[in-house]
């Protein structure tokens, strides 16, 4: 079973990412997944997140309680979440949005950024599709032929290409890190 | 004095046979109340406009023109209190063939029930709105209404009303009815002629009636009885033509000004809905299951229907009018 | 009653990634309903906004009224104008509906109410889930009644009970809730919507006989009289005042007596029809852990402890709500040591529970307040506590 947990400011696409990786998961990688948000007024603007409950067999308990990878777009949700991370996690943040603590080794740490490779295929809108690029190569918990398949009606129509665009280039990051920092897997996963 | 009544003579005999429940009368209603008149009007208008009473349903609220719908041979739902308005919203919705009336007092239209009065009149929503206003809540004993005006007495203003009383016609016509009337309980005549007109009126029609409530208001105001109501419209009830309806307010025992205020042409709400929808999905809109060129179909032979009533009703009022058959000249 | 398959129109076949209200609205769709009057509020606002997408595409009628009274008022009117129908809310647009609740109740109108339950009172928190409705569906309105509620733990259910509550709407001519909350309504699961030709719809029984013959209503306290929808020249007669068999008043205690012992009795006496309940290890078990909705699946998680630890725990998870499942808990109180009870709220179903168990057994109520869900500790706690 795998808890995650997409962060970051209102606007960034967070609950979109769980959305299309939820539907990949559950759809087209055959996986169960559960996914919540946070509702409401307090979920415009500052930190908000939406997370993920994904398992082999029916998701009992809907919530995230101590996630193994956080997915971290801004300062703020770096610093609600981080400390709720599970000890030997995954994190994977925002380079030029986030500046992390230093690293004392309690996570494992991937820094990708993600905004300007979305700025450099011609709109920032499109980071958490590099975002999403990069969690799934990283973690492999999502295929990538599953979340391409998941984003027709998720994403608008006109901006299809270019999204798919967006998560190859994060996932070919997404490898490069992995290649330079493998994964220990344990527990995270 | 006592009067002899064979009740079972009178279902069978009366001219109102086709219109009423015989087997509900006789009605609860007192004697010299304006209820019964608006039900009289109510009958000969849907009589005279020749419509299929099938496809009529009569929507009350609670009190005692609330009773209306229960003593109508028509599809017909006494609802909660203030709530026929949106239960005749939702009847006419689902099925748009019919036409939807609701009858109903002024505490119950307009307290209770104000908020669906604004927004079915705001919305145009295609149905009619027939006002009984006695200026009092009849069955539960003479309380204060919207409309009471200011100084009469009412059982919960002992030492007289001191609040701002609803000018309904103006209330109407600013939330956006599209067809707007006003008449007195005396004034029979009128009251069917406008209940015709706004039969073959589409869009929110609003016909507020001034009605005597002998046992309560009159009596408790010292106006006398019915008949005393009735010489009081006479003299103090005229036409007005033209008239702005923010001037239409009634004062305690004042002029009442009566007439069609309001008449005007605007998309129903279920027109702006197929239009929009038509809009964007084109012919992949079929409300119910109707294709855009039977919307187009139906709503032509609507069209149609309602010139040729609105001729008939022209061409009979010319004919009294030659024979001076009494109705007021300044009519409709 | 005439049972067929869906109407294609209206089916979105195949598998979705879908929240608890958005499922609703699929449901409503797929079962036949074509007339949605609703009011915006958090958290169920969404299958409004779902419902309002798209029914335009299958022929339907949205309409967003004035407020919660409005709302419910117009499904009478809907119904009676021959859609089936449905309206969805929370606490306190609930609170606004119980009015026309006993409207539809007394006339014997069918409709379709979603709640999801939010945590109250008043305003409370309204993005976050409660259980604490459970009460007010069934004696919010003023009266005796009874009613029809299903509960749903999942979007997948959110679907397949909003399917199942048309066709009880139309069965029992009855309104019939979907008691749903913030979590399930909002979270987001695979939800699959089968062909058409695999749901099974209960059409409206419409009366077909001579027009002076008809009546709106019969009194068996076993089943209900056909309906017939406005403009067929029945000339049908509705009231909320106490009526006889043709919908016209009838003010005498008798009268009301037949009334209301049939509003009670169409229910209870086909309750065991009625009632759908999702029971495991039940046989041997020491304590039964009694839960409904999104609670039942913290339970699984408790439950899986417990049994783990060596206790023998069954769990019976109420998929309807109202009809109680009075006979299986008196049952189960002759057999077990206890019965465990969580639910977000002060203790509700407890009192069912507990009148139904009759003191057979120990009854335990494991409350939470509103706005989460229970810590599966807790409940596994209060399973360890009671087993001793």
């Amino acid at each position: 079973m795998h808890e995650v947990r997409f962060s970051g400011f209102g606007g960034q696409g967070i609950v979109r990412c769980a959305l299309i990786t939820g539907k990949a998961l559950s759809m087209y990688d055959d996986k169960f997944a559960t996914m919540t948000q946070s509702f409401g007024p307090e979920a415009r603007g500052g930190a908000c997140s939406s997370q993920l409950v994904v398992s082999e067999s029916r998701v009992l308990y809907p919530y995230v309680t101590l996630p193994g990878v956080l997915i971290a777009l801004s300062q703020d949700s770096y610093n609600t979440y981080e400390p709720k991370l599970r000890d030997g996690g995954v994190l994977i943040y925002e380079a030029d949005l986030v500046t992390p603590k230093e690293d004392d080794g309690r996570v494992q740490i991937y820094p990708a950024p993600v905004t300007r490779f979305a700025e450099e295929l011609g709109n920032r809108l499109f980071a958490n599709l590099v975002t999403l690029g990069c969690f799934s190569a990283i973690t492999k918990i999502v295929t990538p032929e599953a979340m391409k398949k998941a984003l027709p009606g998720l994403v608008p129509d006109r901006f299809l290409e270019v999204n798919r665009k967006a998560f190859d280039k994060g996932y070919a990051y997404g490898l490069e890190s992995l290649e330079k920092k493998p994964l220990v897997t344990g527990d995270a996963q | 004095m006592s009067i002899e009544v064979n009740i079972d003579k009178f279902r069978a005999d009366s001219p109102m046979t086709d219109f009423l429940r015989m087997e509900r009368m006789p009605h609860i209603w007192c004697p010299g109340c304006g209820i019964g008149t608006v039900v009289n009007s109510f009958a000969e208008a849907v009589k005279k406009s020749g419509m299929d009473m099938d496809k009529l349903a009569v929507i009350s609220g609670i009190g005692c023109t609330g009773r209306v719908a229960g003593y109508v041979n028509f599809d017909s739902i006494h609802t909660t209190h203030g709530r026929a308005i949106p239960v005749a919203t939702g009847l006419k919705l689902a099925n748009p063939d019919m036409k939807v009336v609701v009858v109903s007092g002024d505490g119950d239209l307009t307290g209770i029930g104000g908020n669906h009065f604004i927004h079915a009149a705001r919305r145009n929503m295609d149905i009619m709105v027939i006002c009984v206003n006695n200026f009092t809540y009849g069955m539960t004993g003479g309380q204060l209404t919207p409309t009471t005006p200011q100084t009469a007495n009412a059982s919960t203003t002992p030492y007289g009303n001191y609040e701002y009383p609803f000018s309904l016609p103006f209330l109407a016509d600013a939330c956006g009815a599209t067809y707007v009337a006003r008449w007195t309980s005396l004034h029979a005549r009128n009251i069917t002629k406008s209940i015709r007109e706004a039969l073959n009126h589409k869009g929110f029609s609003f016909i507020e009636v001034i009605a005597p409530c002998t046992t309560l208001y009159q009596r408790r105001n010292r106006l006398g009885d019915g008949l005393d109501a009735l010489e009081y419209y006479k003299e103090e009830a005229g036409v007005e033509k033209d008239v702005d309806t923010r001037e239409v307010g009634i004062d305690f025992q004042g002029d009442i000004a009566m007439g069609r205020f309001v008449k005007q042409d605007k998309p129903t709400y279920e027109e702006a809905v197929n239009e929009r929808y038509a809009n964007v999905l084109g012919d992949d809109y079929q409300l119910y299951g109707m294709s855009k060129p039977e919307r187009e179909e139906k709503a032509k032979r609507e069209a149609e229907d309602r010139a040729k009533m609105q001729a008939l009703m022209d061409d009979e009022e010319a004919q009294m009018m030659a024979e001076d058959m009494g109705v007021d000249e300044e009519g409709l | 009653m005439r049972k067929t398959a869906a109407d294609p129109k209206g089916v979105l076949e195949g598998s979705h990634f879908l929240d608890g209200d958005h499922a609703i609205a699929e449901g409503a769709l797929a079962a036949g309903c074509r007339f949605f009057a609703g009011y915006p509020i958090t958290p169920s606002t969404e299958t409004a906004e779902r419902f309002a997408e798209r029914c335009p595409g299958v022929g339907g009628m949205f309409i967003q009224m004035e407020d919660e009274i409005a709302s419910i008022a117009a499904l009478v009117g809907g119904a009676w104008g021959g859609q089936k129908v449905m309206t969805v809310t929370s606490g306190p647009g609930l609170s606004l509906m119980m009015e026309n609740l006993g409207l539809a109740v007394m006339t014997e109108t069918p409709m379709v109410i979603a709640d999801v339950q939010r945590a109250g009172p008043s305003t409370g928190l309204p993005t976050l889930p409660a259980q604490q409705d459970m009460m007010q569906i069934r004696w919010g309105s003023h009266g005796d009644y009874r009613i029809i509620a299903l509960c749903p733990d999942s979007p997948q259910e959110c679907f397949d009970l909003t399917v199942e509550a048309f066709n009880l709407s139309e069965t029992y001519r009855v309104p019939v809730f979907i008691m749903t909350d913030e979590t399930v309504g909002h979270m987001h699961e695979k939800v699959v919507i089968p062909p058409a030709e695999d749901i099974e719809v209960v059409e409206r029984n419409y009366y077909e006989g001579p027009k002076a013959d008809y009546r709106p209503y019969k009194f068996t306290g076993k089943d209900v009289a056909p309906m017939v929808k406005a403009g067929d020249g029945y000339r049908f007669h509705l009231t909320g005042l106490t009526h006889d068999e043709r919908g016209y008043p009838h003010l005498t205690v008798e009268q009301n007596e037949k009334v209301v012992t049939h509003l009670i009795e169409k229910i209870d006496s086909n309750a065991d029809k009625i009632i759908q309940l999702d029971e495991s290890e039940m046989d041997g078990a020491e304590v039964v852990v009694v839960s409904y909705g999104i609670t039942s699946r913290i339970v699984s998680r408790a439950v899986q402890l417990a049994r783990e630890e060596g206790i023998k725990t069954g769990s019976m998870r109420l998929i309807t709500i109202w009809p109680f499942a009075e006979k299986r808990i008196e049952e189960l109180a002759g057999k077990v040591k206890a019965i465990v009870v969580p639910e977000i709220n002060y203790g509700q179903m407890v009192r069912e529970v507990e009148r139904s168990a009759a003191g057979r057994c120990k009854v335990v109520s494991v409350p939470h307040c509103g706005g989460a869900v229970h810590d599966p500790e807790v409940i596994l706690d209060a399973i360890k506590e009671a087993s001793k």
